[in-house]
């Protein structure tokens, strides 16, 4: 069951991750985005992060990628005309076949089962990936980076603010 | 039988190249910045797979810090793309030459 | 296995048979009670006290002509609608809606009255609504026309100005209930405080958050874009708003999924501030459903009496004073817990 449900997900992540970057209107790029984060949404739930999930969809496909989304249409992108253009050739091959010769690299080095981990998972500790032990570690281990964060996000919005305003002359 | 960990890791490889590509192929400044953001969400996907195999709820808060951080990032990226659109018309970073010598 | 599939499956169909059921007579009931606000009558031709009105409604926008005009972008353009209501319907696979029941000794074993209960079932509904944002914005894009676009812009930046608002407005629930799960926030609202010694105040979070259920409330209103929150889909204004481009059973997905975001708002106020399905004596849902009418009826309510907001007000509302009161609620709940341990 396990596996029917990866195999699900894990192609409905690897075929929309990968329209994502061959598509000529931002905007079906943009939707293709949001469905690769609902893919992974289910791969998490299945690597027991029970509430890491539900954060990747309220922050990502919920926020960022509206976000995003607004901006496209804001900027009113339409089709792009060029997508490969001629002087770009050589660079576009040569970025495909260095990814895809780094690609079959990782395949051998992480397919082998000679990681530990891969061997015999360990058993979970109780309460693994629940709301409450994030929220107990953020609190308690990670309580400095959490403030941090907290400062991060002021700094961003901010300069957002800052950045995008309209200048009056 | 459960799914190994390496189903996870080859997953996340794919994905983050294929953000790669994204970000070395594409010229619309959008569509590179979704590119980026794809990438990120392979390493989640790294870091969750590397926290269960391994039981160690690090993983799980380092994800949490990296959404976070992800979203302020696009906050000021978004930003930065608007202004730049204001002055030059454009998002084809084809076009973004002032600094070339 | 086999059991419990065929028991979910009989649950979800009866959930979203009674929920689209409840849409369509929201119709007649939102034209009637406003008519009696107004002093007038409502529709009450078409069968006894116009009961039969939503049907005819229906019958009429599916005969209607199906026209896509030929400058939109067609394939966002029929996404739209269903992304519009697809996250109001799906939010209520977590939504209790009563405790268990053997159908009358029907069934073998108890059955809770739920679809499923996850334990992060409050951000379960918050993540599904801000999916709701999509349709719209989605809508004013690919009708391909600037009114439609500004419309949908507006209206959806509205909508995720308020999610903020009515996030933190749950959290005092959240800290007093010590659990994330729907269920067990009704459960901690049981019981109740007896004033006078006679006189029975039930457990319901209403009386220990009223700043966070008048919170979540106008939140709700500001999220389902109900009046006074209404501009962008004000008929007088930007045209239609997101919608203008859309004909026939399209335009009407997008005022099923309004209705339908307002029973789900309603059901969740319920759930979290005013006790779900606990009531002294009685069949569970029965208790449920009551609450959910009574907060359906204020939505309708506050519509036929407040004047729209314009729309540079609605958003220094959201941000600049409900927000605000949003951490002093915050600050509130945390002192309640602490000081009563």
């Amino acid at each position: 069951m396990e596996i029917l449900l990866f195999a699900g997900f894990a192609t409905v992540a690897a075929v929309s991750g990968l329209l994502v970057v061959i598509q000529r209107q931002a905007v079906y790029s943009a939707l293709y985005l949001v469905i690769t984060m609902g893919a992974l949404a289910g791969l998490y739930i299945l690597l027991e992060g029970h509430f890491i999930w539900i954060i990747q969809i309220i922050v990502y496909a919920g926020a960022i990628m509206v976000l995003f989304l607004f901006v496209i249409m804001l900027l009113d992108l339409r089709r792009e005309e060029v997508m490969w253009a001629r002087r770009d050739r050589g660079q576009i091959l040569l970025a495909a076949i260095l990814s895809l010769v780094l690609l079959a690299q990782m395949v051998l080095a992480l397919g082998r089962s000679y990681l530990p981990a891969a061997k015999a998972p360990a058993a979970l500790a109780e309460g693994f990936g629940t709301t409450q032990t994030v929220g107990r570690l953020l609190f308690t281990d990670y309580l400095f980076p959490f403030e941090v964060t907290s400062v991060i996000l002021l700094v961003a919005m901010v300069g957002a603010m800052v950045l995008a305003k309209k200048q009056f002359k | 039988m459960q799914v190994p960990l390496s189903a996870y890791l080859i997953l996340s490889a794919y994905l983050f190249l294929v953000g790669v590509v994204g970000v070395a192929t594409r010229r619309n400044a959008l569509i590179i910045f979704m590119s980026i953001e794809l990438m990120l969400n392979a390493v989640n996907l790294t870091f969750l797979a590397f926290a269960r195999f391994l039981n160690s709820m690090d993983g799980q808060v380092i994800v949490f810090f990296v959404m976070v951080v992800a979203a302020a990032e696009v906050a000021v990226g978004l930003a930065i793309i608007i202004a730049i659109y204001r002055n030059r018309e454009t998002v084809d970073v084809a076009e973004l030459n002032l600094l070339k010598w | 296995m086999l059991e419990t599939l065929v028991v979910i499956f009989v649950k979800i169909a009866v959930v979203m048979g009674a929920l689209l059921l409840a849409v369509a007579y929201m119709t007649w009931l939102e034209r009637k009670v406003i008519a009696d606000l107004q002093v007038r009558i409502g529709p009450d031709r078409v069968g006894p006290f116009g009961l039969l009105q939503p049907i005819a409604d229906g019958i009429k926008l599916i005969l209607k002509e199906d026209l896509i005009p030929g400058h939109v972008d067609r394939v966002v353009y029929l996404l739209a609608p269903s992304l519009a209501i697809i996250p109001a319907l799906i939010a209520f696979a977590v939504i209790p809606f009563g405790d268990t029941t053997t159908l009358f000794g029907l069934l073998g074993a108890p059955v809770p009255l739920r679809i499923t209960d996850i334990d992060v079932g409050v951000l379960f509904v918050f993540g599904v609504s801000s999916l709701g944002v999509y349709g719209i914005v989605l809508a004013g894009w690919a009708s391909n026309n600037k009114y439609s676009l500004l419309g949908g812009l507006r209206s959806s930046a509205q909508m995720i100005s308020y999610e903020l608002a009515m996030g933190l407005s749950v959290v005092g629930v959240i800290l007093l209930a010590g659990s994330l799960s729907l269920v067990d926030i009704v459960r901690a609202q049981e019981g109740a405080a007896w004033l006078l010694g006679i006189i029975p105040i039930p457990n319901w979070f209403a009386f220990s958050q009223p700043l966070g259920l008048a919170l979540f409330f106008t939140c709700a209103l500001a999220e389902t874009n109900r009046a006074p929150f209404d501009l962008p889909e004000a008929e007088t204004e930007l045209v239609a708003g997101f919608h203008t481009e859309y004909s026939s059973m399209k335009f009407a997905m997008f005022f099923m999924a309004e209705y339908a975001h307002m029973i789900t708002a309603s059901a969740m106020a319920t759930t979290l501030f005013l006790g779900g399905w606990l009531g002294p004596v009685g069949p569970s849902p029965v208790w449920f459903l009551g609450k959910v009418f009574v907060l359906l009826f204020v939505f309708i309510w506050v519509r036929a009496t407040l004047p729209r907001f314009r729309y540079d007000q609605l958003m220094q509302f959201g941000w600049k004073r409900l927000l605000p009161l949003g951490f002093l609620n915050l600050a509130y709940s945390a002192l309640l817990v602490w000081w009563w341990g």
